[in-house]
């Protein structure tokens, strides 16, 4: 199966979005990690009282996916989506059971509504009208895998793009020691079955014997750091405009290969 | 649909109407609910709820690190009817790592994480050492569980869109085997009773304290229920096949129906269409039916709109409650139950029909040549998924 990548978004510290990050990501400048880039983003296409309401997986989340639709040249309300996250936001499950451990037990009807796994997914469709199909799934540390994977399979089922959406926020303690995610990281593509003059690369999948490391030490830390970022090698390959091939291990263990090449 | 339809070659559910096929069709020919007006857990609302089962028994063996409420009613449902016989069989024609696994769920394992929050050390801020949140808490450990209990090793998902999660794993497993992703998949989904539903819905006002009514002129909230179901897809010739999935977005609210119904309408279309089939050729609609005022009326509009107003209509949430993640494999389950038996259930507990809901409401359960069923599941954040079942 293969597609042709329209646009990158991404949101990590040190890597606000895309273009910011193209000449780290290409090998140019190394990895700073800078703490200016965890401030909050704040999507535009959010309506300023869904953003005050929205939760920090879902201000991350729509950034990326806005920094890549805004750049891909389709309009975000005729894409499909998929958007994957091994945990959402557990912020939220660390208020809501911190709430029912105690005899009042008053859980906050919008962190209620907020905890859906999918609520990343359902401002976005609020935010940009997106009317098409929605999925949000979970594979812990292969949520990338089985998000690109189903990417793959709605354009083999016949649609035209697809928008793909990775994200984790790190968990507040006590949560944190259970689920040690270090940093937030968001990173959306916007992927197509035909290609065109904006096209930044072609993808196919293909085998591969093994994970992709980043040499940058500072990049394969963050890589390790987040599940989103475990898709990183193939933001790094994109970002070069080279010939190479991805390993991504999925949650079975197995290594799933990318083929990325120019379009 | 593109390519032949899949085959539903084993299936079954477990929920507070039973275990297994059986129990459910005699619940449904009985007209027995499951729901009852007691307590889950040291829960203090009062309201009605649907118990699949005591699930005291903690899980053993190679699966006692998997071991959660969660989890527990995940093996009760796989050892009905003979599914985890029929996945070993398949897994044998296939190989293990051909098979994927597509588990739907809104909280999964998150009632660990509630006891685990309540057992912390409140000095420390450390959550017990025996906590896991991977495998008895997170959203994908009913996914690995599943897996592991299989003995699968192919890849393992969870969908996670709230009330619509185990419909859309029809279509997301149906499309990874037409891309050639896997040979076969166990569909399915579980959702346990747990407080952070039964406060969380209460705290949005959804919650009756009644008996759910679905399309009921007094109708005022749900009855939350809890359910495992599963299902295996595969090539293959069978009495009984996914005939078609729609899948849209109301983007409209995160926790309230688009009112006109169109998303619901366009879910309903597009399997329609998928399936190749017309609204005549639909001989009942198991409705999401949640029996909350706004989803009622507007399931009713897009009802009405993509299939008219005789197509025979009937929520079986007043006999299962509400099982959230896992409703729509439960009411694929008794969808299937509806055509092998040849039945259309009426829609229980419901006294005076909303005389603004135009759909052709089932009020007497009756015994008819059902070929094809159209399933509804809608969630939070506005995702909608329509299966269309039956007789290929």
């Amino acid at each position: 199966m293969s597609a042709f990548v329209q646009a990158v978004g991404l949101f990590a510290p040190g890597l606000p979005n895309w273009s910011t990050s193209l000449a780290t990501l290409n090998g140019e400048q190394l990895y700073a990690a800078s703490d200016a880039g965890i401030a909050p983003p704040q999507p535009q296409l959010l309506p300023p009282n869904e953003r005050r309401r929205a939760p920090l997986s879902v201000l991350l989340a729509l950034h990326a996916a806005e920094d890549a639709v805004q750049r891909s040249g389709i309009a975000a309300g005729d894409l499909p989506s998929v958007f994957g996250s091994s945990d959402a936001e557990m912020a939220i499950i660390h208020r809501i059971s911190s709430a029912l451990a105690e005899p009042a037990r008053s859980v906050s009807p919008t962190d209620f509504h907020n905890s859906v796994h999918n609520a990343a997914a359902g401002y976005w469709g609020i935010a940009a009208r997106a009317t098409r199909s929605a999925t949000t799934l979970a594979a812990f540390d292969g949520t990338c895998v089985a998000a690109l994977q189903e990417s793959f399979a709605l354009l083999a089922d016949g649609e035209r793009a697809v928008l793909l959406v990775l994200y984790d926020v790190p968990p507040p303690v006590p949560l944190y020691e259970k689920r040690p995610i270090e940093v937030p990281v968001a990173v959306a593509l916007v992927l197509s079955r035909e290609s065109s003059t904006a096209s930044l690369a072609s993808v196919r999948l293909d085998r591969a014997d093994t994970e992709t490391q980043l040499p940058d030490p500072t990049l394969e830390r963050l890589r390790r750091a987040n599940p989103a970022a475990r898709v990183l090698p193939l933001l790094c390959a994109i970002a070069r405009g080279s010939e190479e091939l991805v390993g991504l291990r999925a949650q079975s263990g197995r290594i799933v290969g990318v083929r990325v090449s120019r379009p | 649909m593109s390519g032949s339809p899949l085959a539903i070659s084993a299936w079954t559910a477990t929920s507070a109407l039973g275990r297994g096929r059986d129990a459910h069709a005699r619940a449904l020919f009985d007209e027995r609910t499951g729901l009852a007006p007691t307590r889950f857990e040291t829960c203090t609302l009062e309201c009605w709820i649907g118990v699949a089962g005591s699930l005291d028994r903690p899980l053993s063996g190679e699966l006692a690190a998997w071991d959660c409420r969660n989890n527990r009613l995940a093996q009760l449902g796989l050892e009905q009817d003979g599914f985890t016989a029929q996945v070993a069989r398949a897994a044998e024609r296939y190989g293990a790592e051909r098979i994927g696994v597509f588990m739907g769920t809104s909280t999964s394992g998150i009632h660990s994480a509630e006891l685990a929050y309540r057992e912390r050390d409140r000095a420390a801020n450390r959550l017990p050492a025996d906590f896991d949140h991977g495998r008895t808490s997170c959203t994908w450990s009913i996914a690995g569980f599943v897996q592991a209990s299989l003995k699968l090793r192919g890849e393992s998902i969870a969908i996670s869109t709230a009330c619509s999660s185990s419909a859309k794993v029809f279509a997301s497993a149906r499309r990874a085997i037409q891309a050639g992703l896997c040979d076969a998949a166990v569909v399915g989904g579980v959702d346990s009773l747990c407080l952070t539903t039964l406060h969380g819905f209460h705290s949005l006002q959804l919650v009756s304290r009644d008996i759910c009514r679905p399309a009921d002129t007094r109708r005022n909230g749900i009855s939350i229920g809890e359910a495992a179901g599963f299902a295996l897809l595969e090539r293959a010739d069978a009495e009984l096949a996914l005939l078609g999935d729609g899948e849209s977005s109301d983007a409209h609210h995160m926790s309230a129906p688009e009112p006109n119904g169109r998303g619901a309408g366009e879910a309903m279309t597009r399997a329609l269409a998928r399936a190749g089939l017309q609204a005549a050729d639909i001989d009942y609609v198991n409705l999401h039916g949640t029996a909350t005022p706004a989803n009622d009326a507007a399931e009713d509009r897009a009802i009405c709109s993509v299939l008219g107003e005789s197509t025979p209509v009937s929520s079986t949430k007043g006999w299962t409650g509400h099982t959230l993640g896992a409703a729509g494999i439960l009411e694929a389950v008794i969808s299937l139950l509806c055509v092998e038996h040849g039945f259309v259930p009426r829609s229980l507990n419901t006294l005076s029909p909303d005389p603004s809901l135009r759909a052709n409401l089932v009020r007497d359960s009756r015994r008819a040549r059902i070929g094809r069923v159209m399933s509804n599941s809608f969630g939070f954040g506005g995702s909608n998924c329509s299966l269309v079942l039956g007789r290929p």
